[in-house]
């Protein structure tokens, strides 16, 4: 039944936006990632992943839980770094600059890569130095109504701001869910970053609240290239354009969302489609 | 002199911090975002350069100038002077000239030892303008080096964080230090005391009688310096201690784990964290004051002779002081065996008795017993109860009427008041203290491997 | 079997026995408990209350009410400094209780006052020479065996070759109590006199500003070392041989008997140093280097209590690991370090062995004017105390005990608030 209402949402969404599935292969090709492999320790988790990620668009990569999906995208902005005994092979350009070049330092990296986290994780502060935080130490603000300007229009291109202008100076914890979510991605977006990075960000919400953020999404497209891991197949039908689907470390399958749910290729990815595994 | 130059270095510090600020304003204003650190990380990377080294270079100064005077000098004077002289007489001699350069006169000197301490001044107030200088001319080339450096690529930032990361592994090879000074301290000078009593003596050796080995005419080592009645004491009181806080403790966390509800616990706690918090002063007068003279008058009631500084007084009281201590890490112990052990006792039937015998204390065994072992090596390690309590001579006897001593109380006792560090009697202390550090870390190394296995095992 | 067999099966004597028996075992450990428990409260209870009951007199001290005539004979009005002050207080008594003429018993009645009376005396006149030629009126606390005396811890009943105040000597303090004299305010010189022979007139002046500078040295040297090693151990450090060398050596250092950091002190310190004995300056250090594995313990455990969501928020904002922890992780845990550092702190005040090694068992008159300055510090000066001999130190050593005490229970107080209002739950 969902997956009814999803497919006839997501078509109607393709009539809305106008993007028409044969247009998305004209669009600028942002990430590259050919043959990456992640190892844990003796674990491998990634066997060689290649993909291209296109500008402007949503890309969401889906599979069962354990498939390596999140680890990928942890890849991109080299947020495994931080996990002792990781190790990363293959190579990953951004714009044809590749992310692990030893000499690229990995926090300017970041802040061209942002990232929203399953659970809503807003620093314990307050709305405002959330959002101010990101433009603090990359020195984007140059003195104090720089930095409002910027922290209203990040909120308000979250969709945030008509919520909390009022007490900008309220702590960012005491916010409800969804409402932390879009100040991550308020927290995100205050960066200027090109891409955004989103692990699974509404298995933390409810119904209601996962709908405003995937309308969120969907307009945040115009400006930034989105990938969006996610554990729900609808999610990924209601707002990508292009769907990879991993599956025990592979990739399984990738192309125009529609293809990829209507006409899959593999059997695996038809399995998982049709319900049979994950 | 050096006061001014600590001065100067935290202004230079500040100027380069402003100056590297700026510069890093500069390339933000023309560069944007594509400048790779923060203003304040320039300023900061340029004050640590300019600060840092300077630091350094002036405190090796101070310490090497005096030395290298001290050569200088030695160098000058005539050879009639230093003929045949020993190091004592030369640092005597070093010290003559400068307290007539220093204007501490009390005799005419000799005209070698005048002219001497005229070229000392000249070449203190040398060493000291040079000092500033050189120290100057650094901070100057560091500023001048690290300010070439910035450009709006520069990563300034990771320059100052490796600066941060280094002072960060200085910190914590602090602790290291720490150990090791200990170790060295304890072996250089128990060195010494073994080459004047040698250490089977010490060990083995049934009489202690350090005191009179600080006359002259005494021979050290002839049987005053024999440890084996101090080792005696300090077993028997903590013997006591260990008697009188184990079942003590024990029983508490029995109950306070199975019997005791949430009320009570919230009670018996922070009454068990009073008594640990209590400094070991406290006890020590407490056991002067109150359970000595108790004990004496409960001894002469039945008719046993006690002395006033008897074993039981100093152990009881340490052992109050352990309880905490040891109920603290039983709790722990039994808490962390499973639930479902416990669970799967009472659903036979036992009773909470039955459960506690049979099954949680045997499984909590081990980290008991290393619970045990780390409150034994608190009560041989603790000083001011035995030092306040217990008696200062050392007899062998394990009468618990009687006044036994201890090493620690022998280590306050010869260590309180003057000390010269060339006699047996000091370096004695040194020589209990090497003993007391490495059996309290062979017990306490031993407690912590049973409990950490006994964790691991059900983690 | 059937149900009904079981139901009406009769109870063995045997079984019921057994039972009992059981039962009697449970009870018995239950009693064990209790009374182990009640063994731990009542020493404790007996502890406090021979100290308060010892202690409470130490807080008020008998002063007499005494007129002294400033004589010009005795005061030279242009060099009040150099008078005879000695006779200025013998008059004076002398007048208090006239009709003993003989020089012996006038000295013996100048003893009811404390021996610095002359000081006191001459210290009120150089700040008022105006008094010159009249009358100065003072509160002079009494001599120990006066206040004692008055405070009841002499017994009158007692004959008069066991006491150590003669009948004559009573006959004059009744005397004085007739004439009102007598009064037995708050003892603020408990607090505001440094150590002295005699004890109606020692305080802990001395000891309180020594530990104050020790513990400020330990802490200025601890906390900021004690951190950034805990941070560098925690966050940074790759997990290798190294740093579980240095992780069990912590542990270790930890659980090292206090005097061998005395010993540490006195070798290294003032040894090889030259550093100047009883200074509370080698007193902090020393502190320093035992509160150093608590501080990096607890510093570790606060750490570790931020949630990695923070941190990878952070990261992902494209903050560096340094930036991550300075801005965000050191921030959120500073309660709980700050909660561990004052526990370690009064730990560290109430730390007495390495401090006699060093020298701070000195008897030292004036508080220390900086960290270099010989001094005592508040558990030493209670050792020193309760070593002499003087009826009235052992009063004045449980009072110094009952400070003591009143500043560790004010700083758990402080940490237990801190823990309560700011300590965050995730």
């Amino acid at each position: 039944m969902d997956m009814v209402a999803g497919k006839v949402k997501m078509t109607q969404q393709s009539v809305n936006t106008a993007m028409d599935p044969s247009d998305m292969l004209e669009r600028p090709i942002r990430l590259t990632a050919r043959d990456v492999t992640v190892h844990y320790g003796a674990k491998q988790a990634l066997h060689g992943i290649s993909i291209d990620i296109p500008d402007r668009a949503v890309t969401s990569f889906i599979g069962p839980s354990g498939c390596g999906k999140s680890t990928f995208l942890r890849c991109i902005n080299r947020m495994n770094d931080t996990i002792e005994g990781a190790k990363v092979g293959g190579t990953i350009k951004l714009d044809g600059e590749d992310v692990y070049d030893p000499n690229l330092d990995v926090v300017e990296l970041r802040a061209r890569i942002g990232m929203v986290f399953q659970k809503p994780n807003p620093f314990p502060k307050s709305i405002y130095e959330n959002v101010a935080y990101g433009p603090r130490i990359h020195g984007l603000a140059r003195g104090k109504t720089d930095l409002d300007e910027i922290v209203v229009s990040s909120l308000r291109k979250a969709g945030l701001f008509e919520e909390v202008k009022d007490r900008l100076n309220e702590p960012g914890t005491g916010l409800s869910g969804g409402q932390q979510q879009r100040l991550c991605i308020a927290r995100a977006i205050a960066v200027g970053p090109e891409v955004i990075l989103m692990d699974e960000p509404c298995s933390a919400l409810d119904p209601i609240a996962t709908a405003i953020i995937e309308e969120l999404i969907d307009e945040l497209r115009e400006n930034y290239t989105i990938v969006i891991v996610t554990h729900s197949m609808q999610q990924a039908a209601r707002v990508s354009q292009r769907t990879a689907f991993f599956h025990l470390g592979n990739l399984i399958e990738e192309g125009v969302t529609e293809d990829i749910f209507t006409n899959p290729v593999n059997k695996q990815t038809q399995d998982y489609i049709m319900g049979r595994i994950g | 002199m050096v006061g001014y130059l600590l001065l100067a270095i935290v202004v230079f510090a500040l100027v380069a911090f402003w100056v590297g600020r700026s510069a890093g304003d500069r390339f933000v204003t023309a560069g944007g975002a594509s400048v790779h650190s923060l203003p304040g990380y320039h300023g900061a990377f340029v004050a640590v350069w300019v600060g840092i080294p300077a630091l350094v270079l002036l405190l090796l100064w101070i310490m090497a100038q005096g030395p290298v005077i001290d050569g200088l000098l030695l160098g000058t004077l005539p050879a009639t002077l230093l003929d045949g002289a020993s190091n004592a007489d030369r640092s005597l001699l070093l010290s003559e000239i400068k307290n007539v350069a220093a204007g501490r006169i009390f005799a005419e000197p000799t005209p070698e030892i005048a002219a001497a301490a005229q070229s000392l001044l000249r070449w203190q107030q040398i060493a000291d303008w040079l000092m500033v200088v050189v120290v100057i001319a650094v901070m100057l080339l560091a500023m001048f080096f690290a300010y070439s450096r910035l450009a709006p690529r520069f990563r300034a930032r990771h320059g100052v964080e490796r600066f941060t990361t280094f002072i960060m592994i200085a910190c914590s090879v602090a602790a290291i230090l720490t150990t090791m000074g200990i170790i060295a301290s304890l072996v250089y000078e128990s060195i010494e005391f073994f080459s004047m009593v040698p250490v089977h003596e010490f060990l083995f050796g049934l009489r202690w009688e350090p005191q009179i080995a600080i006359r002259a005419d005494q021979v050290a080592g002839n049987g005053a310096f024999g440890a084996v009645p101090v080792f005696l004491g300090t077993i028997v009181i903590a013997t006591i201690a260990m008697l009188v806080a184990t079942p003590i403790g024990l029983f508490t966390a029995i109950y306070l784990t199975e019997y005791a509800n949430d009320r009570v616990r919230n009670i018996v706690k922070p009454i068990m964290e009073i008594l640990a918090g209590v400094p070991t002063v406290v006890y020590g007068f407490f056991a002067v004051l109150t359970v000595a003279p108790a004990i004496r008058s409960a001894g002469s009631l039945m008719g046993l002779a006690t002395s006033p500084n008897s074993a039981l007084a100093a152990g009881g009281v340490m052992g109050i002081m352990i309880i905490p201590f040891i109920s603290s890490l039983a709790d722990d112990a039994i808490r962390s065996v499973p639930r479902s052990l416990r669970d799967g006792s009472m659903a036979m039937g036992a009773t909470r008795a039955e459960t506690m015998t049979k099954v949680l204390l045997p499984a909590a065994l081990p980290g008991i017993m290393g619970g045990i072992l780390l409150a034994l090596s608190r009560a041989i390690g603790e000083t001011m109860i035995v030092v306040m309590a217990a008696g200062l001579i050392a007899t062998l006897n394990i009468n618990p009427l009687d006044s036994v001593t201890t090493v620690t109380v022998q280590i306050v006792t010869l260590l309180i008041g003057d000390t010269a560090f060339d006699n047996p009697k000091t370096l004695a202390a040194f020589a209990l203290g090497l003993v007391l550090f490495l059996v309290t870390l062979g017990l306490n190394v031993i407690a912590l491997t049973i409990v950490r296995r006994y964790r691991e095992q059900y983690d | 079997m059937s149900e009904a067999t079981v139901s009406t099966r009769p109870i063995s004597q045997d079984r019921i026995r057994l039972r009992n028996r059981r039962n009697a075992a449970d009870f018995r450990l239950r009693a064990y408990g209790i009374a182990a428990i009640g063994t731990a409260i009542g020493l404790l209870a007996i502890l406090l209350f021979t100290l308060v009951i010892g202690g409470y007199s130490a807080f008020v001290q008998t002063h007499i009410r005494v007129d002294f005539p400033i004589a010009a004979e005795n005061v030279d009005p242009a060099n009040p400094a150099e008078g005879n002050w000695r006779a200025v207080v013998s008059d004076a008594m002398a007048t208090l209780l006239p009709g003993s003429q003989s020089p012996a018993e006038t000295r013996q009645i100048a003893q009811i006052l404390t021996s610095n009376t002359q000081f006191f005396v001459r210290n009120a006149v150089l700040a008022n020479p105006d008094v010159i030629g009249g009358t100065l009126t003072l509160d002079v606390p009494a001599a120990d065996i006066f206040d004692q005396l008055n405070k009841g811890n002499i017994s009158r009943d007692t004959p008069e070759a066991n006491r150590r105040v003669s009948d004559q000597q009573i006959g004059w303090f009744d005397t004085l109590v007739e004439q009102g004299r007598i009064s037995t305010p708050f003892n603020w010189g408990l607090f505001f006199n440094a150590d002295s022979r005699f004890p109606e007139i020692a305080g802990l002046a001395g000891a309180i500003t020594g530990s104050f500078y020790a513990l400020l040295v330990c802490f200025v040297i601890s906390f900021p070392v004690g951190i950034a090693a805990a941070i560098y151990l925690e966050e940074f450090a790759p997990k290798n041989r190294w740093t579980d060398i240095i992780e069990v050596n912590i542990n270790n250092l930890a659980a090292v008997p206090s005097i061998v950091f005395g010993l540490l002190g006195l070798a290294v310190f003032l040894q090889i140093f030259g550093l100047p004995r009883s200074a509370p300056l080698v007193g902090g250090l020393v502190l320093a280097l035992m509160t150093l594995p608590t501080i990096i313990i607890v510093t570790r455990n606060a750490l570790k209590a931020v949630p990695p969501s923070i941190r990878e928020a952070g990261y992902g904002m494209g903050a560096s690991p340094q930036q991550v922890i300075w801005h965000h992780v050191l921030p959120l845990s500073l309660p709980g370090i700050l909660t561990g550092t004052i526990i370690g702190l009064a730990q560290a005040l109430g730390e007495t062995a390495p401090l006699l090694l060093i020298g701070m068992n000195a008897f030292i008159t004036s508080p220390p004017g900086g960290v270099m300055e010989a001094s005592t510090a508040l558990p030493t000066q209670i050792y020193i105390w309760a070593d002499s001999p003087e009826r009235g130190f052992v009063s004045r050593t449980s009072a110094g005990i009952l400070v003591l005490l009143g500043f560790l229970l004010l700083m758990n107080a402080i940490a237990i608030f801190l823990r309560q209002r700011l300590e965050r739950r995730w």
